[in-house]
């Protein structure tokens, strides 16, 4: 599983982690995907507005998965998470202790600032929130193919500092873990993010 | 830590509705243009005590109605309004409201509407506060206070207000964004009278600054410094200087990167303040297990004029005590941040029999607010926050503590109550039980969801507010709602001003039922409501009255939209696209519109249509 060189990207890391709740798995399109704790994952009912949709570790991009694994490991039956519902304001995380903030440095840009991960439940809301800061780029999301808008440009790849100073790129891991791991998040031209082979969506390959 | 208080504007202060009585008044004038002096004698007696008297009029809503009287009795209250509030920045440029108005000292400017704190609006959409700076740069050089919510403010226009107007007193920026800890260095560092600094809410970037550090040295004039919201580590020891050579500092609201050892020295160099947040409420990292702890109690004690208190960001429970001392004084309380228990907060609140102002998390429970009701007699505002804001979270709430608030809280006034469950004959008790509410906002936070008593809709709870609390201005509602509950509201809420609806009615008849009954309704924001065409017509005669109406993942099509652009020239339609919308799709994603005498704004971005 482990490559040759520093920059693990595609593979998961079995470090003293246990996520076996939260694994991103290969299911084939539209199989419903039973978690630990026996509940069934549902492409799930939505509400009138539109979800935030993840599309994670799916081949087929018509199967699109109404929440994230770590929300179907926590409430197997849970409710798709509507934007702005609740209407308490998103930044305000009341009452919590833990807040891992991380700096957010985007190439061009001339400073920094920061997000709480905690604050977010799943990647698409992460990559949101980080396009509402940095409006004027564009992040692709290398998991969701619509969302590359060649107007402005200019694409940027999310990228993140983990426990071991390794950049790898936002979206491998399973959420919790990436919250756990991420030290610091940095949005890198797309161009300049050759050495870690992602021009192209990734291809999950079998040793997955 | 105050509610949007919106006093009645009848007329509206943002549209100049000067009627063709006023234009015929003045015997000498034209009655239109610029104004010119040639009154005889007596009219100059005239405007010389109209300009005495008006000076002692500060309501706007009494000002509105004095500059409807006439031309002369228009143009002197022009002339002597020094407080400007306009509650939406595209209803009419800065150069209109310079032009009329000449002598203006504090500037109140309202932005984004409420749904954009939701993530219902893309960023960037507007409210930038840069072409008021440079406005009122030319206009108002003396200009002494700048308050702002929603607004987007740069950096520069912060180094602006600092630069260009040498008596600068006064910066307030509620739920603002745009702006990092750099722009704040410039603006404390050339703003040499400031006497309040207070960001409440908003979004600051941290551009690893040391803004503390960069207010002037010397005895300064600080009574208002408030940052609780931002971020970023400060420089503790500058703040601690600072603090010890402000002796006229009453407010001072701390972050959560302010430790309670820290707070401690604080406060026993500003025993005077009487708005005290606390910063984290814990302990650093650094401070030893050994070490002698700082006597807190006595830092609270000595505080005898402490009557508001908020913070406890990352609060450790065991602290808690240390506040007893203030407790019987305090008239304000927000633990809105404090994950405590029933068990922990009792102690505390057993203590404050003045409390007015109280908000918090609902990790008290039922039980917790059992508590309050029992002796927080005096309690006008009520606000419970959820720990865990998820539509399937556990509620710790419920009927059950709402029962109780409204049987021991008879004064209460305003209420935000966020729960799992909710049930009508609570709702009912408390229409029947606090006949003084002006503010009633119930978030049930599952969607749809009905009485889980009696399987009933919400219609009657709601239905009950609306009739029982003749005073009621604002009214927020949730759960499983038909149509008739909203015929309820138009029948009844005669004095509503706000209303926001969610996730609620079945046909157009809900929307009609509320813009034909309520002759008072400026502000109107729905989402994922069965909405359409036929229910946008029906609000034509009253759009001009309103602020604003926010309707998103609604019914209306483009085609509703520009049928209601047409009908009314002085309204702006905007159509906002989100991000995997096509402009030219005939569903309408978010309607927002709102009355201008500017008409469309040239700011739009291009998600924006104006139809």
């Amino acid at each position: 599983m482990s490559s040759e060189n520093g920059k693990r990207l595609l593979e998961t890391d079995a470090g003293g982690l246990n996520f076996e709740a939260t694994e991103l798995t290969l299911g084939l399109p539209g199989e419903p995907r039973v978690t630990s704790d026996g509940g069934a994952k549902l492409g799930s009912k939505r509400g009138i507005s539109e979800t935030v949709d993840l599309k994670l570790g799916d081949n087929n991009p018509e199967v699109k998965l109404g929440h994230s694994l770590q929300e179907a490991a926590k409430s197997p039956v849970s409710k798709t998470q509507v934007v702005g519902w609740p209407p308490v304001r998103g930044f305000a995380k009341r009452g919590k202790k833990s807040c891992k903030y991380v700096k957010v440095a985007v190439d061009g840009a001339p400073y920094l600032r920061k997000v709480d991960l905690e604050m977010y439940n799943s990647y698409q809301q992460l990559l949101t929130s980080l396009e509402d800061m940095f409006s004027c780029f564009t992040i692709r999301n290398y998991l969701n193919e619509k969302k590359i808008d060649q107007v402005n440009g200019i694409e940027y790849m999310p990228t993140y500092e983990d426990k071991d100073g390794d950049w790898m790129l936002v979206g491998d891991v399973p959420w919790q873990m990436f919250v756990e791991s991420c030290k610091r998040l940095r949005l890198m031209k797309s161009s300049e993010a050759v050495g870690l082979g992602l021009k192209t969506a990734p291809k999950y390959s079998s040793t997955n | 830590m105050s509610e949007d208080d919106e006093r009645q504007q009848s007329p509206p202060s943002d549209l100049e509705f000067v009627s063709n009585k006023a234009r015929n008044c003045n015997a000498t004038g034209s009655g239109s243009g610029h104004p010119e002096f040639q009154s005889t004698y007596p009219d100059q007696v005239l405007e010389n005590v109209l300009e005495n008297m008006l000076h002692f009029l500060t309501s706007r809503r009494d000002r509105n109605a004095a500059s409807l009287v006439c031309k002369s009795w228009y143009r002197v209250e022009a002339l002597t309004r020094s407080e400007l509030f306009i509650g939406n920045c595209y209803a009419v440029s800065p150069g209109r409201a310079t032009a009329r108005f000449t002598r203006v000292k504090a500037l109140h400017l309202k932005g984004k509407p409420r749904f954009a704190d939701f993530n219902l609006m893309p960023p960037d959409w507007g409210a930038h506060f840069n072409p008021w700076a440079l406005a009122m740069a030319k206009a108002y050089p003396w200009l002494e206070k700048v308050h702002l919510k929603r607004m987007s403010v740069t950096d520069d226009d912060l180094a602006t207000l600092a630069e260009l107007f040498l008596g600068f007193k006064e910066l307030v920026l509620v739920c603002c964004d745009g702006f990092g800890t750099s722009g704040l260095a410039i603006f404390v560092s050339k703003c040499r009278q400031l006497k309040v600094l207070d960001l409440i809410e908003s979004e600051v970037s941290d551009d690893e600054t040391d803004w503390i550090s960069c207010f002037p040295e010397g005895e300064s004039n600080l009574e208002s410094l408030i940052f609780d919201c931002v971020e970023c580590h400060i420089n503790f020891e500058a703040l601690e200087r600072l603090v010890a050579r402000s002796p006229s500092l009453k407010k001072l609201k701390l972050n959560r990167y302010v430790s309670i050892g820290q707070l401690y020295r604080l406060m026993v160099r500003a025993p005077q303040l009487t708005h005290l947040g606390t910063g984290s409420f814990s302990p650093s990292d650094i401070a030893g297990q050994g070490d002698q702890e700082p006597d807190y109690v006595a830092a609270f004690a000595a505080c005898r004029s402490l009557v508001c208190l908020s913070g406890f960001r990352e609060i450790i429970p065991d602290y808690l005590p240390a506040i007893y001392p203030v407790c019987a004084n305090l008239t304000s309380l927000n633990f809105s941040y404090a994950n405590i228990t029933a068990e922990q907060l009792k102690p505390i609140i057993s203590k404050c029999h003045k409390l007015q102002t109280f908000w918090v998390l609902d990790s008290i429970c039922d039980e917790g607010l059992q508590a309050v009701a029992a002796t927080c007699k005096d309690l006008r505002e009520l606000r419970v926050f959820p720990v865990d804001a998820r539509e399937d979270s556990d509620g710790p709430v419920s009927e059950v503590g709402l029962q109780a608030i409204s049987e021991g809280c008879r004064k209460l006034q305003s209420i935000l109550y966020f729960c799992q469950r909710m049930t009508n004959a609570a709702v009912i008790a408390m229409s029947k039980n606090c006949p003084d509410l002006v503010v009633f906002r119930l978030c049930i936070m599952g969607r749809h969801r009905a009485d889980p008593v009696t399987g009933e809709p919400m219609d009657d709870g709601f239905g009950a507010i609306v009739m029982n609390c003749k005073k009621l201005t604002r009214l927020a509602v949730s759960g499983l709602l038909t149509d008739k509950a909203f015929d309820y509201i138009g029948r009844h809420g005669k004095l509503v001003r706000t209303l926001s609806v969610a996730f609620a009615g079945d046909s157009d008849m809900a929307l009609k039922y509320v813009l034909e009954g309520c002759p008072q309704l400026q502000k109107l924001e729905i989402r994922d409501s069965p909405f359409g065409d036929a229910a946008l017509r029906s609000g034509l005669h009253h759009y001009y009255n309103m602020r604003f109406l926010w309707m998103s993942s609604c019914r209306l099509t483009r085609h509703g939209c520009q049928e209601i652009a047409r009908a009314m020239p002085r309204l702006v339609v905007e159509v906002i696209r989100s991000a995997d919308e096509e402009e030219m799709d005939d569903v309408v994603g978010t309607l927002y519109m709102y009355r201008s005498l500017e008409g469309p704004r040239t700011d739009a971005p291009k998600f924006v249509t104006i139809l």
